[in-house]
């Protein structure tokens, strides 16, 4: 039978792979989808301990995330493409020159 | 059940962050939020699962896929990738950002964890009902429930014009050099 | 044999048949889509495989199992292999969760009643639309590892043609769920017992005519059939996101295809016309009235597909946005203030 503490450690090792993805790679999508990583990681979170509490209030907090993430991935998505069209290049390290 | 589904998310969000071509990543993150989702179904939370699979899954990685695809994304091998794969070994932010992130899970579970293995064993708690969500939705958290659709409408109209090309929709797409025919060619201006 | 196990036999023997079924399914709608298309054209279609024809469709199998895997060698080539698994899978795996008969013991076979339903769970509505979104995969995988212009191009406008009218559909699903308060099949299909007057039957069809007519157009329109099929129609984009493929990777499309068009339709049966509830039937030969619909709204299928015109890709795009979103909509907020207005 799996714990709260059991999702609470797998929620923490998502995290952390998440913020691994954002720091270490060099691919502006990639980057997005460790974010949606780490929004996933707080999700489990939240309906662990939604669970733990007997509540559902876990459950609706993790209806707004998602929400929340889908509109971030909309609009990061649309930066993303329009960054591509003026430099055609999805390394961050191409885009240090303030200059547009 | 739960460490089949604990073990793919984990070994699919690793790979994900290890995958060099952007697709597979995305492909792999879908296969993660399928585990997140059984894993939802472990917790009696029946809807948030199977609406991280209809959003999520169905819906935002349509997006990415898409991105991915139009923007024809180049696999990002350079030759400091090829030189030292292991991201700790690098130079420079990429070993900040993996000693960062070895640095967190440590922490992580050593405070979610202090209290021991016995706290946290799940009591019998009722299922929640779709019903019983649906009425909190509207009575306690309303509010943020109607924000919300206001931050989807601001996010889709931000997205419209954030990805439209230079000059509105009937301008010409960047490097194709139009002739400009507007103007007489130049030998015929007469003498000024 | 005790009755635990007794039961779970029985369950495996329905997963089971319920799938040969659906393969069966989709034979059937081979044949019967050439011989109605003939017949509308005025013309005889397969006669002469068998008699009448009816072999024919064994006859495609035949020849589909017989024909060289292509494979393009710039293809993707785990991408290319896995798209159609990915398309027929979800096709099938849609249908676990809808009920097609009451609960039945078959004839005192087994102790208790099993429901004809692979998997009863009570967010059912919910899993259906998500598998449905999940299908999208498949087509635009398929156009993108096939690394050919003419698939991409399909794969993409057909994907985005799903995506569109997934919202429609979800509305259409959420006013029956208004109306009928659960979100289980099973439950909707119970509501839908007996008859107002008892001379007309309770279905949601009566009650929810604009959301009949948006689930259905928003069906079609999800399964890539006419008139909305341009994505993969032949004249306009060679085969769209299929081209590439051949022998058994495009009967597994072919066939999801099918199964899609059956699920469409045994989950409109269910949601808007009674399910397995009919009038001179007992409810344990309720499977009968099941099939009778589910067959009549295949027909308009095909009927429709053989009889309308195409819609351009521009045009489909703005009816499923600028149309259909609305109604939808507007249903959905008219039926909930009818809801809150009488009570029921």
């Amino acid at each position: 039978m799996p714990t709260l503490n059991d999702y609470l450690v797998l929620s923490a090792v998502l995290f952390a792979i998440g913020t691994a993805g954002v720091f270490v790679r060099k691919n502006l999508i990639t980057i997005l989808l460790s974010i949606e990583i780490m929004l996933n990681a707080v999700n489990l979170t939240f309906v662990a301990f939604g669970r733990a509490l007997g509540a559902a209030d876990g459950q609706i907090i993790v209806f707004f995330v998602m929400t929340v993430a889908a509109a971030e991935a909309a609009v990061g998505l649309a930066i993303v493409i329009a960054l591509y069209r003026h430099r055609e290049s999805l390394n961050p390290d191409s885009f240090t020159v303030l200059k547009w | 059940m739960f460490d089949l589904f604990a073990g793919v998310a984990v070994i699919a969000s690793l790979l994900v962050i290890a995958q060099r071509n952007p697709i597979y990543s995305v492909l792999l993150l879908i296969a993660s939020f399928g585990a997140l989702s059984g894993l939802y179904v472990l917790l009696d939370a029946p809807f948030v699962a199977v609406i991280q699979i209809i959003v999520y899954a169905g819906a935002i990685m349509v997006l990415f896929l898409f991105v991915v695809m139009l923007l024809n994304a180049p696999h990002e091998m350079t030759e400091e990738d090829i030189e030292h794969p292991l991201a700790i070994v690098r130079s420079g932010a990429t070993r900040l950002g993996g000693l960062l992130a070895l640095a967190l899970v440590v922490e992580l579970v050593w405070a979610l964890t202090r209290h021991g293995g016995e706290s946290g064993v799940f009591g019998n708690a009722a299922v929640s009902s779709v019903a019983a969500i649906g009425r909190l939705l509207f009575t306690e958290y309303a509010f943020p429930f109607e924000v919300t659709s206001l931050l989807i409408l601001v996010a889709m109209v931000s997205a419209v014009i954030l990805a439209r090309r230079e000059g509105g929709p009937d301008a010409a797409p960047a490097g194709l050099a139009e002739p400009d025919l507007s103007r007489a060619p130049a030998g015929t201006e007469g003498d000024r | 044999m005790p009755a635990s196990t007794t039961l779970v036999l029985a369950q495996i023997v329905l997963t089971l048949f319920v799938f040969v079924m659906l393969l069966n399914s989709a034979a059937i709608m081979v044949y019967v889509e050439r011989k109605v298309a003939a017949l509308l054209q005025q013309r005889l279609g397969p006669y002469l495989v068998g008699p009448k024809g009816l072999l024919q469709p064994l006859a495609d199998v035949v020849k589909l199992m017989f024909k060289e895997e292509l494979r393009p060698a710039a293809a993707d080539w785990f991408l290319f292999g896995l798209a159609p698994v990915i398309s027929a899978t979800c096709a099938f795996a849609a249908f676990a969760v809808v009920p097609f008969g009451a609960e039945t013991t078959f004839f005192g076979l087994i102790p208790e009643g099993l429901r004809l339903q692979v998997a009863d769970v009570n967010v059912a509505i919910l899993v259906v639309f998500a598998i449905a979104s999940m299908s999208v995969y498949g087509i635009v995988l398929a156009g993108w590892s096939s690394n050919s212009k003419y698939s991409l191009l399909g794969g993409l406008r057909s994907s985005a043609q799903m995506i569109s009218y997934e919202l429609s559909y979800g509305l259409a699903l959420a006013s029956v769920l208004v109306v009928a308060n659960s979100l289980s099949l099973t439950d909707i299909v119970n509501r839908q017992a007996g008859a107002w007057w008892g001379v007309l039957p309770r279905w949601f069809v009566f009650l929810q005519p604009l959301g009949f007519l948006i689930y259905m157009t928003a069906g079609v329109a999800e399964t890539n059939r006419a008139p909305f099929d341009f994505p993969e129609a032949e004249q306009e984009l060679v085969a769209g996101y299929h081209t590439e493929y051949s022998s058994m990777s495009f009967a597994l499309f072919f066939l999801a295809e099918y199964i899609n068009m059956v699920t469409v339709s045994a989950v409109a049966t269910d949601l808007f016309l009674g399910g397995w509830h009919g009038p001179f039937l007992p409810e344990s030969l309720g499977w009968i009235w099941f099939l009778l619909k589910v067959a009549a709204i295949l027909f308009f299928y095909v009927w429709m597909r053989w009889t309308l015109p195409r819609y351009r890709y521009d045009q489909l795009m703005r009816f499923g946005w600028k149309v259909l979103l609305p109604v939808a909509v507007l249903n959905l907020l008219v039926t909930a203030a009818g809801v809150l207005y009488f009570g029921a």
